[in-house]
């Protein structure tokens, strides 16, 4: 297929070097579910910086948050589901160090949907009563024009400069198809985002899709896709079902490095300072010395 | 007398006395093991129509069968559409029913981090929401959240009427009362003293002023039959235990 074909093929390290400083960036998945994992490690290879993250947050938002990349995060939580707590983000919230928009996740979801039919908000009742309005002073409310006059939270569209999303399998022009239990929001994400950026854990041609899944699992569509990247195991170490599960192993070492300076310079050199098959070579290893 | 069930036994029975009545609701155990062995014993018992999790993105009947599919964005619709009833963790509650998960201090620098609000804004302000507390204290149960995540009656009322319309704080269970918002100003009080529990213990562990009535009732001990579904069906291993403490 040529690049007049519509090919969007590219390695994550190219994907990653079309974005800029300051970017608002969302990326798909949930908490430790099929995240973008291989481009987050690509993003920690680049200079990237002073970003703005949109995420129903996990172990994504730990690694960004610990290698100072993010000025500003927009969440309803971060956690690693088995891990309750996040421990990079939280560790970075206590010193003060992150630009925090808390909002309920139903309002994240609000705030994509609107970005990707070109909204300015929409409104919902959530957020009424709580301190999310205290917190964000620049949320405001809209009033019912109709007879009930009701006054709603107006969620402002979370536009996005670029999504980053991890699926099952994609073709070669960013047709992209899930296989687990639930879609979460990478679709979403996708049409939220000027540009998306698509990883997947093998690229199929167009007419494998049918035999794997149903009309129903193709989620994500070319025409918001800009770049496809193959990248097997491309969402360790979170889920990625039915793919593979969780590597609670891993993340605990993960959780366990995070919570000490020393052991995080440790964790990060041994996982985090060579390309995606350096990773991949350590983590082979280091579940090797777990068997 | 317990009839020879343990507290932890008590408070699952107490969890699941929180869905009765529900109907064909989803019932939504999200703070923890209890709950969750609560939501399928009412399933299992009185609650039959009720609507159950895999905790993942599936409806399981109460003898495991997919009869349904739940991933997290239909969640959320059926949450806004009010057919659910979740019961959540509280890191900190106020007598009003303010639910706080998202962080201990102050908002800007917090002392202690935790999960972020989550869902508990929306949950609060579209159906009904109890709370499950396995350790009661005063580091739970305080005069003021440092974070309103879950709505409580107070705030409800000031947000307006279709608000407070949705809005309904069905029970707390902890591992030595179950709580309501039933007094007149809709502050919290004692509803039932698990076995073994004085009125002064839960005051203690109270940081505020708790109605407890002189003449309230015990909690109610789980009979034979739930007790073999707690400890032969839902929780052979015991691990409702290690939740709840003695």
């Amino acid at each position: 297929m040529t690049a007049d074909g519509g090919d969007k093929r590219m390695t994550a390290d190219e994907a990653v070097a079309r974005l800029r400083d300051g970017m608002t960036v969302g990326i798909g998945g949930w908490g430790s579910r099929r995240k973008p994992m291989a481009l987050v490690r690509a993003v920690l290879r680049s200079s990237l910086t002073d970003l703005t993250v949109v995420s129903f947050g996990g172990p994504d938002v730990g690694l960004l948050v610990a290698a100072g990349r993010v000025r500003r995060l927009v969440a309803a939580f971060a956690t690693l589901d088995s891990v309750p707590l996040e421990p990079h983000f939280r560790a970075a919230r206590e010193r003060g160090a992150l630009e925090l928009m808390e909002l309920d996740e139903s309002m994240v979801m609000w705030g994509l949907t609107a970005a990707a039919h070109r909204l300015p908000f929409l409104p919902v009742r959530a957020g009424l009563g709580s301190d999310v309005l205290r917190v964000n002073p620049s949320l405001r409310t809209v009033t019912s024009p109709y007879a009930d006059g009701e006054e709603l939270v107006a969620v402002p569209a979370l536009a996005l400069d670029a999504a980053l999303v991890h699926v099952n399998r994609a073709d070669a022009l960013g047709n992209g198809q899930y296989l687990g239990p639930d879609p979460y929001f990478d679709d979403l994400f996708c049409e939220a985002a000027r540009e998306a950026y698509v990883s997947c854990e093998h690229i199929v041609e167009t007419r494998e899709f049918a035999a794997a899944g149903g009309p129903q699992t193709l989620l994500v569509q070319r025409h918001c896709v800009t770049g496809v990247v193959e990248a097997p195991g491309g969402a360790h170490f979170t889920s990625c079902a039915p793919d593979y599960g969780r590597d609670e192993a891993f993340q605990t070492a993960y959780a366990k490095a995070a919570a000490d300076p020393e052991a995080w310079a440790a964790f990060a050199g041994r996982f985090l300072s060579g390309d995606e098959d350096a990773y991949r070579r350590a983590v082979a290893d280091f579940a090797r010395e777990g068997a | 007398m317990t009839g020879g069930a343990t507290r932890a036994e008590v408070c699952v029975v107490a969890c699941a006395e929180a869905w009765r009545g529900a109907g064909e609701v989803l019932a939504s155990p999200v703070g923890g093991l209890v709950p969750a062995l609560g939501a399928r014993l009412a399933r299992l018992t009185f609650a039959p129509r009720l609507l159950l999790t895999d905790g993942e993105a599936l409806l399981v009947t109460g003898g495991g069968a997919v009869e349904g599919w739940l991933p997290y964005r239909r969640h959320l619709s059926l949450s806004y559409g009010g057919r659910r009833h979740a019961m959540m963790g509280a890191s900190q509650l106020d007598r009003h029913g303010n639910q706080n998960i998202s962080c201990v201090g102050d908002w800007g620098q917090p002392h202690r981090q935790l999960i972020g609000v989550r869902g508990a804004p929306a949950n609060t302000v579209n159906h009904p929401v109890s709370y499950w507390v396995p350790r009661h204290s005063r580091r739970v149960f305080v005069e003021r959240v440092d974070m309103v995540c879950g709505v409580g009656y107070d705030r409800a009322a000031a947000a307006g009427p279709r608000v407070a319309r949705y809005h309904r704080i069905v029970r707390v269970v902890t591992d030595l009362a179950v709580l309501d918002f039933g007094t007149p100003d809709r502050t919290m009080r004692v509803v039932s003293l698990h076995p073994g529990v004085a009125a002064e213990d839960v005051r203690a562990a109270t940081g505020f002023p708790l109605d407890v009535p002189d003449d309230v009732p015990r909690t109610r001990v789980p009979g034979t039959a739930e007790l073999r579904l707690i400890r032969e069906v839902l929780d052979p291993a015991g691990l409702r235990e290690r939740e709840v403490r003695g």
